[in-house]
C-alpha cells in the first residue's frame, strides 16, 4: 500500500515558486530520505504536507492513504496520523507540556472514536515515552519549549511523535543542531517507531542521521524537484561527491 | 440641550427629590453635589476622557435604584462557590440574608447605611478622605448619592483570615437605574486581608454602576484585593478606586474586567508610607461594541517603594480598550523600584487599543521601566497547535488563555480562578 503519493506537485512559498513539477511515492514500512541543499524545497515540502499557511499549492495533488491529503485541514491530517517534526520548534509561554501533549492525544484519540484518557493513564504513557526520548520529567512541567535547548527541542518533538504514534512522520532536520549522544537518543526514537504499517519521511541536509535510521530510498531534491532516487548507498555518494555532483550532472544532461 | 447637559440636570433633580432622605452627611453631599454641577458629564475631548465618549451613558434617563421587590432570585448567584464572610447588596440594597458577616474574629463588616443611621460618628471622617472629587465627576456623584455599600475595618495585627467578599448584584428589573456603591476598607497596623469586590448583572439589564471605593492600608498592612467585573453586556460601569499606604504596606490588587458595554476603571495608590509596595495585576476581555477603559496612577511620595503593574487585554468583535498607567515618582521618593506594561491581543481586525504609559519621575536615584503591546495570536503558534490535533477553536482558547494566564495565576482565590478560566476564551470559541 502506498502510504504517500505526491503527484506532480508544485508549490510556492508566497509569491515565490519553490516546489516544480514534484513527485514522490512512500509506500507503508518504509523510510525514506529526503535530501537536498538549502534552498531546494525540503522545508516547503514539510510544511506544505502539514498544512501550514503561507504556501499555494500551484498544481498536482498529494494523496495520503489513498485520499485527498491537500483538502485536510491541519488539525485533521494531524488526526488522521500525520506528524511533522519541527525543523524550529516554537516555544509556547503559558502552556504546559503535559497539557499540551494532552490535548493533542485526546483529540487524536476522540477523532479515532477511542475514550479520552484520563489524567491518571495520560500520565503513564507520557512519563513512559518520556523516559524512551530521555526527557527529564521537569520540562513536562514547563511551558511547551519555553527555555529549553536546541536538542530539548528536537527531543520535544520526538516525544510528541512518540505519544502521538503517528502513521506517516514528517521529519524536518530534526537531526540539526544535535551533539551525538542527542542524535542517537533521536535516532532511537525513531527506530521505535518503524513498523510495517508506518512511513517516516526524514528531510536532512546530512548523512548521519542515516547512519543511524538507515533509510530504505533516499531522494535527492534539488530545485523543487526530485532528481535522483536510489538506495541508502544514494546517501553515502552525496555525502562524498556534495550537492555540486549533482548539479554538475544536471548541467550535463541534455 | 446637549445629552449631557440634560443627564447632568436629571441627576441634580433627583438629588432633590431624594436627596433628603439618604443616610449620612448631607453637607458632604450638598458640596459633591455642586461640585457635579460645575464638572457636569466629561466632555469630549478632555485629556482624562479623550479615548472614551460617555454620550450613550448620558443619553439613558437613570433613575436612582431604590432595590428590588424579590431579591430571593439571586439566592443561588449570592452563594457562589467563594467560601468568605460576605456582605451582598442587590441594586444598591443591602440583603441581609446573603450577608455572613458575624463571626469574623474582630473584623468588622457593616452595611455602611446602617453605619451611618445608628453611628454616623464612626464613619463620616473617613468618607472622601482618599476619592477626591473635585476633579472626578463620577466620584463626585457617588458621592452626592451614595446610598449603601461597605464598611470594613481590620483591626491592628488581625491575622490572614477567610476573605471578605463585597457583592453587588443587578436585577435590572424597570426602567434602567443607577446605584452608586461605596466601600470604605481601612486595615489597621499589621493586619492582613484578603477582600473581593464583586459586581454582577444580568445580560440585557441596561442600568449603571458607579462606585467607588476608598482603601487605607496603615503601616505594614497587607492587603490581596480582588475586582471582579462582570456586569451586563448592556450595562456601564464607572468606577473609581482610591488606595493609600502606610510604611511597608502592600497591596496587591486584581483586577478582573469583563461586563459592561462601558466600563472606566479608575486606580489610584498613593504610597505615602517608606517601603510601601503595590502590585497592580489587570486583566480585561472585551468583545461585541464593549468599550474598557484603565486609568491607573501610581503615586510613589515615600523612598523605597516598589509598583509592580501589569494590564493585559483580550479583545475580539468591535471592542475597544483604553490603558493610561500614570507612575509618578516624587522627589522624597528615592530608591523607588516602579515598574509597569500593558499587553494588548487582539482577535478581531476591527477591535482597537488606546494604550500609554506615563513615567514622572521627579527623584534621582530611582528604578523605572514602562512598556506597551498590542498584537494577534501568533500564526506559527497557531499552527503548531493544529499540526498536533487540536482544532483552531481550542487552539486560539488555548494561546489565549495562555496570554491571560501571567494574570490569572496570581489569583490565589480558587472560586475567583474558575470563574476566570470559564469567561476567558468564550470570544476563541467564536461568539466574538
Amino acid at each position: 500500500m502506498t502510504m504517500l503519493e505526491i503527484r506532480r506537485l508544485s508549490a510556492s512559498a508566497g509569491d515565490r515558486p519553490v516546489l516544480r513539477d514534484l513527485s514522490l511515492s512512500a509506500p507503508a514500512g518504509e523510510v525514506h530520505a529526503i535530501m537536498g541543499p538549502n534552498g531546494s524545497g525540503k522545508s516547503t515540502l514539510a510544511h506544505v504536507l502539514a498544512g501550514r499557511d503561507g504556501f499555494t499549492v500551484t498544481a498536482g495533488e498529494v494523496l495520503y492513504d489513498g485520499r485527498d491529503l491537500l483538502a485536510m485541514p491541519p488539525e485533521v491530517r494531524a488526526r488522521e496520523g500525520l506528524f511533522l517534526g519541527f525543523q524550529y520548534p516554537v516555544e509556547i509561554p503559558g502552556v504546559g507540556n503535559t497539557y499540551f501533549l494532552k490535548s493533542a492525544l485526546n483529540a487524536v484519540r476522540k477523532h479515532r472514536g477511542l475514550p479520552e484518557l484520563d489524567a491518571h493513564d495520560f500520565l503513564q504513557i507520557i512519563r513512559q515515552k518520556a523516559k524512551l526520548v530521555r526527557i527529564d520529567e521537569n520540562l513536562l512541567n514547563r511551558p511547551v519549549n519555553e527555555g529549553f535547548s536546541g536538542g530539548e527541542k528536537k527531543r520535544n518533538e520526538i516525544l510528541q511523535m512518540a505519544v502521538l504514534e503517528p502513521r506517516l512522520s514528517i521529519l524536518d532536520e530534526t537531526d540539526s543542531g544535535l551533539d551525538i549522544d542527542a542524535l542517537r537518543v533521536v535516532a532511537d526514537g525513531i527506530n521505535g517507531l518503524r513498523s510495517k504499517d508506518r512511513t517516516i519521511i526524514l528531510i536532512t541536509h546530512y548523512q548521519r542521521l542515516l547512519a543511524h535510521v538507515v533509510p530504505d530510498r533516499v531522494h535527492v531534491l534539488y530545485d523543487g524537484r526530485i532528481v535522483r532516487s536510489g538506495g541508502k548507498e544514494l546517501a553515502l555518494e552525496l555525502e562524498q561527491k556534495g550537492y555540486s555532483w549533482v548539479e554538475k550532472e544536471l548541467a550535463g544532461t541534455p | 440641550m446637549t445629552a449631557a447637559l440634560e443627564s447632568r440636570d436629571r441627576f441634580l433633580a433627583e438629588f432633590d427629590r431624594h436627596g433628603g432622605t439618604l443616610p449620612g452627611p448631607g453637607r458632604l453631599r450638598r458640596e459633591a453635589l455642586d461640585r457635579f454641577a460645575a464638572l457636569g458629564f466629561p466632555a469630549r475631548g478632555q485629556e482624562e476622557w479623550r479615548h472614551t465618549d460617555v454620550a450613550p451613558l448620558t443619553e439613558i434617563p437613570f433613575r436612582l435604584a431604590a432595590g428590588t421587590p424579590n431579591p430571593h432570585q439571586f439566592a443561588g448567584v449570592a452563594r457562589g462557590p467563594l467560601r468568605a464572610f460576605q456582605i451582598a447588596f442587590v441594586d444598591g440594597r443591602h440583603a441581609p440574608t446573603f450577608s455572613s458577616i458575624d463571626g469574623n474574629p474582630g473584623v468588622r463588616i457593616s452595611s455602611l447605611a446602617s453605619v451611618l443611621r445608628e453611628d454616623p460618628g464612626r464613619v463620616e471622617p473617613l468618607l472622601a478622605k482618599l476619592a477626591a472629587f473635585d476633579r472626578n465627576p463620577f466620584a463626585a456623584l457617588n458621592t452626592a448619592f451614595f446610598h449603601d455599600g461597605a464598611l470594613v475595618r481590620i483591626p491592628p495585627g488581625a491575622p490572614a483570615g477567610a476573605p471578605i467578599h463585597l457583592l453587588f448584584i443587578s436585577s435590572m428589573h424597570g426602567e434602567p437605574y443607577v446605584t452608586h456603591p461605596r466601600i470604605l476598607v481601612e486595615a489597621g497596623e499589621g493586619s492582613q486581608a484578603t477582600i473581593v469586590e464583586s459586581f454582577l448583572g444580568p445580560a440585557g439589564g441596561v442600568y449603571f454602576t458607579n462606585a467607588v471605593t476608598e482603601i487605607a492600608a496603615a503601616d505594614g498592612a497587607r492587603l490581596d484585593y480582588y475586582k471582579v467585573q462582570r456586569e451586563g453586556v448592556e450595562a456601564f460601569h464607572v468606577a473609581s478606586m482610591q488606595a493609600r499606604l502606610g510604611r511597608d504596606a502592600s497591596l496587591t490588587h486584581h483586577s478582573i474586567s469583563l461586563g459592561g458595554r462601558l466600563a472606566r476603571n479608575d486606580f489610584a495608590a498613593a504610597l505615602q508610607g517608606p517601603g510601601a509596595g503595590v502590585t497592580l495585576n489587570g486583566l480585561y476581555e472585551v468583545t461585541g461594541a464593549q468599550h474598557v477603559d484603565h486609568h491607573t496612577l501610581v503615586d510613589h511620595a515615600a523612598p523605597r517603594g516598589t509598583s509592580r503593574e501589569t494590564y493585559k487585554g483580550i479583545l475580539g468583535g468591535r471592542s475597544r480598550a483604553v490603558f493610561e498607567g500614570r507612575i509618578v515618582v516624587r522627589p522624597t521618593a528615592e530608591k523607588t523600584d516602579a515598574r509597569q506594561i500593558n499587553r494588548n491581543l487582539l482577535l478581531s481586525s476591527e477591535a482597537a487599543v488606546h494604550t500609554r504609559p506615563q513615567l514622572e519621575i521627579l527623584a534621582r536615584d530611582v528604578r523605572c521601566k514602562h512598556g506597551s503591546t498590542v498584537g494577534q495570536l501568533d500564526p506559527s503558534l497557531l499552527f503548531y497547535l493544529r499540526s498536533r490535533g487540536i482544532g483552531l477553536e481550542e487552539a486560539r482558547r488555548i494561546l489565549v488563555h495562555a496570554f491571560a494566564c501571567e494574570i490569572i495565576d496570581q489569583v490565589r482565590l480558587d472560586a475567583v480562578r474558575a470563574q476566570l478560566g470559564g469567561c476567558l476564551g468564550l470570544m476563541a470559541r467564536g461568539v466574538a
